[in-house]
């Protein structure tokens, strides 16, 4: 299990914290750990944690990992958890540079970690919850039994991903103006008023009075649909609403703790990737590297800023775009003067000697997410210089292909992947759907269409923790489908919208 | 050592092996149990177990890549993992990776897949062979073994030591005395031979589908008694009222029509036994696969007969397995059940369709025999 570093290590350690310090990054403590490599793979497995309930997909992980390693296929460098202090593990059998490379890298990741604004409600004792998870759910798999516990499991994984990204940083408080509704709501229906009381009869006929009533009643009515606003956070509402037996909702709450726990690392992998890459690269170059060591640490480094035509590489996209931004904002390249310069030329030898580049990266750091990093710092000379393009699949030709290299798609393309980690939309319209207490979900579609026994199945998980039908409301070339579920059967059917 | 991760691993493994959790056997992705064979390497995928979510289809996606190529040009296939995006923690977004392995480790995934027993031998210490080991170097020997640079080093350093060596005009000739020859030893091994001999049945009934079945068993049988005897010999006898005996490639290749006699194969299997494989000698595996409609019941009699007195006693086991034709199942197998059924060593097996091979392979293997 877990060793102390060696001396030798922990020299190495001090070395580079100090090197990361003196280049002003900004992190929590930082302890390392040395692991063997199924040790480490088990720690992967975990998703960088010492321990997690018992379920088989870290099995999967495993396996996985496992496998690539003995084949030589892959081999995990580094692993750096969110928590203060902050761990990171180390390969045993890694060489020096290796390891220096590696610190390198966590440090950056730590300084992201303690200071990017999505972090910022992350929970920074997770490793000490996680490991209270595992003791929660096992001791239910002791009261319960292991299959049913598993088997819940495996339904709520399958709407992990229904959460509101947004949530932790935005207090949702009951709206004000709803109690204000209610209070009128209260009152008597009076109708217009009347001076003289023979007019009454004339102002307000009984019929428009009638009418008035109902449409308070209907809008009452309204007011007991729930949720009262479309709701992203699909898992809280089951919390909140499911007839789940309390093991049950323990379950789906620690599911749902650490969904949003990794959130923000889905928000920010280029950033994150790329800054920490910024500083192994910068730390090592600048400071570390001895001569006998240049060769080693240009291997690994080139390794992984790798890329292959149909995957984007965060790690070479995120690093390079940290360096354009430092070199623009070194150079002056920005601001209104830039952006209405078209001489080709002087755009090319442009450079204002601001050197105000590490002072800029410093500040993207804390306050970007990928979404507005790349909405903001993508240029169109930066997506030609990389040599980015939009592909997509050919039915025709049964293959993937090249579509286009306009900076414009790309960037697009880019950023919808981004968008909610990539995945469509889903909302809570109705917990009292058609007043039978069904669930009724929507797709917000952006354009591609949800995979259909993908969606079937996952209605089938939800139901049974609803207990009652669920439906889903998505499009199908595009048009209108309401998807339903009903403890039975699955029907389909065509809805205008 | 045993870390905790391991009872997660297990678990899944025997998900994937649909021991426990079949609700979720609907969810494992596996790809073809065959894979390329190209030099001795296979690509076998990894399973996994995708649990659904609400998700794009992948071919809506697309996405944004890096590198060289025009518009409109292709992408290498397998090139293009749109990843899931929401892998928290490291970036692994791809599931299934293809992995080069050879057939000796493919063998034992294969074992340990399906929880194979190693095959105990019959005969493993009564047979030696004789085995040439190099294992010095001598004075003597046939000009055929002699060990040139060894020969010249001792020519070098007498002329050097004799004075008669000239650095501007370095020519050494070797004398008797210089040669050096490769020395051996006989080595005396231990050697099990083992021998399959494959029959097929391919009557008008065994259309390609059934021919696809027994080709990918007996890859896999192929693959795992290979991991077991070093040097298998196979041969392969192709049947539908005569038998004869033919090449790997048109064992696999050939559609005849015609009846079926199953009699003329085992025929022929119990001559070549008896002209090339003394039974002291040799571990004998006898496949036969066939959709079981034989000619008559007085052949499959014969048939029995002929398993009884000549085959069963001079070999390891006897498999048959009978794969399930658009003519449906024959009544063979439930023939040989009845007659010989109770032998230790038979292994009868029904393949109704691929995904039946898996369990087949256990029938036959798992006796270990």
């Amino acid at each position: 299990m877990p060793k102390s570093l060696t001396p030798g290590l922990s020299k190495l350690k001090e070395e580079i914290e100090g090197y990361a310090r003196q280049f002003g990054l900004d992190f929590f403590e930082t302890i390392f750990e040395v692991l063997t490599y199924d040790e480490l793979n088990m720690v992967a497995s975990y998703g960088g944690f010492p321990t997690r309930y018992p379920h088989w997909r870290w099995g999967m992980e495993y396996e996985q990992l496992s496998k690539g390693y003995e084949y030589g296929l892959s081999k995990i460098y580094e692993l750096v958890i969110n928590n203060d202090p902050c761990y990171a593990y180390l390969l045993e059998s890694n060489s020096d540079v290796d390891q220096k490379l590696v610190m390198a890298h966590v440090y950056g990741h730590c300084d992201f970690f303690k200071n990017n604004f999505s972090f910022r409600h992350t929970n920074r004792r997770m490793i000490d919850d996680m490991a209270n998870h595992a003791t929660r759910v096992r001791r239910w798999v002791d009261k319960i039994g292991v299959e049913k516990v598993e088997d819940f499991i495996d339904r709520t994984l399958s709407l992990e991903n229904l959460i509101d990204q947004h949530a932790p940083h935005i207090r949702r408080n009951p709206d004000p103006k709803r109690a204000e509704d209610e209070m009128k709501s209260n009152e008597r229906v009076e109708g217009f008023k009347v001076d003289r009381e023979y007019m009454r009869g004339f102002i307000n006929p009984a019929e428009f009075l009638d009418s008035q009533r109902k449409k308070v009643e209907d809008e009452k009515l309204k007011a007991k649909k729930f949720p009262e606003r479309p709701q992203r956070d699909v898992l809280m509402f089951l919390l909140e609403h499911a007839p789940l037996e309390p093991w049950e909702s323990d379950v789906l709450s620690i599911i749902r703790d650490e969904a949003y726990y990794f959130a923000p690392q889905g928000q920010t992998k280029i950033m994150n990737e790329g800054w920490a890459s910024y500083w192994h690269s910068t730390i090592m170059t600048r400071r570390a590297l001895k001569d006998d060591e240049v060769i080693d640490y240009a291997d690994r480094h080139s390794g992984t800023m790798g890329t292959r035509p149909g995957a984007l590489n965060p790690y070479k996209l995120g690093i390079e775009l940290w360096r354009d931004i430092e070199e623009r904002w070194n150079k002056g390249r920005f601001g209104k003067e830039w952006d209405e310069c078209d001489d080709l030329r002087a755009r090319r030898s442009w450079d204002k000697k601001l050197g105000v580049g590490r002072e800029k990266i410093f500040e993207v750091r804390k306050h970007y997410n990928d979404i507005t990093f790349i909405d903001t710092f993508l240029t169109p000379e930066f997506a030609i210089e990389q040599k980015l393009f939009v592909y997509g699949f050919n039915e025709k030709r049964n293959s993937w292909e090249i579509l286009d290299r306009e900076f414009r798609k790309v960037k697009n393309k880019l950023l919808q992947g981004l968008t909610n980690f990539g995945q469509p939309i889903i909302e809570v319209v109705d917990g009292n759907y058609e007043n039978r207490g069904e669930l009724l979900l929507a797709h917000k579609h952006d354009g591609q269409d949800l995979k259909g026994d993908y969606a079937r199945e996952t209605l089938r998980n939800l139901q049974s923790l609803w207990r009652r039908p669920t439906c889903i409301i998505t499009r199908y070339d595009n048009k209108g489908v309401l998807l339903r579920f009903d403890g039975q059967n699955h029907t389909e059917k065509k809805i205008d919208l | 050592m045993s870390l905790r991760i391991h009872q997660d691993h297990s678990r899944f493994k025997q998900i994937v092996r649909g021991k426990i959790k079949s609700n979720l056997r609907k969810y494992v992705q596996k790809g073809e149990m065959i894979g390329k064979k190209g030099k001795d390497t296979i690509a076998i995928p990894i399973p996994f177990i995708d649990i659904p979510h609400f998700k794009y289809g992948h071919k809506e996606q697309g996405g944004v890549g890096q590198g060289e190529g025009e518009v409109g040009q292709q992408l290498s296939p397998g090139s293009v993992q749109p990843g899931d995006g929401h892998q928290a923690g490291q970036g692994e977004g791809d599931h299934s990776l293809e992995v080069d392995v050879t057939l000796d480790e493919l063998a034992q995934i294969l074992g340990e897949e399906l929880q194979l027993p190693n095959i105990e031998r019959r005969h493993n210490e009564k047979i030696v062979t004789q085995k040439i080991k190099y294992t010095g170097v001598n004075t003597t020997g046939p000009e055929s073994l002699r060990h040139f640079k060894r020969t010249y080093k001792q020519a070098l350093r007498r002329q050097i030591a004799m004075g008669t060596y000239d650095p501007a005009r370095p020519i050494i000739i070797p004398t008797r005395e210089d040669r050096r020859y490769r020395s051996y030893k006989l080595q005396e091994l231990p050697e099990t031979n083992a021998v399959i001999i494959y029959m097929m049945d391919v009557s008008g009934s065994m259309g390609d589908e059934q021919k696809e079945i027994v080709r990918i068993e007996s890859f896999w049988l192929d693959t795992w008694l290979r991991h077991q005897y070093k040097g298998l010999e196979a041969r392969y006898i192709i049947h539908d009222a005569v038998a004869r005996e033919v090449d790997r490639d048109t064992f696999f290749h050939t559609r005849e029509s015609g009846g079926t006699m199953i009699s003329s194969a085992y025929k022929l299997c119990r001559d070549i036994i008896k002209a090339d494989y003394p039974k002291s000698a040799w571990n004998i595996y006898p496949f036969h696969f066939s959709d079981g409609d034989n000619w008559s019941a007085d052949d499959t009699r014969q048939c029995i007969e002929m398993l009884r007195e000549d085959i069963l006693p001079s070999v390891n086991q006897f498999a048959y397995g009978q794969v399930e034709s658009p003519y449906g199942s024959g009544q063979f197998i439930k023939d040989l059940r009845e007659a010989i059924g109770d032998s230790t060593n038979v292994a009868l097996s029904e393949i109704a369709d691929k995904d039946a091979i898996y369990t087949s392979i256990k029938d036959f293997l798992g006796k270990g025999r």
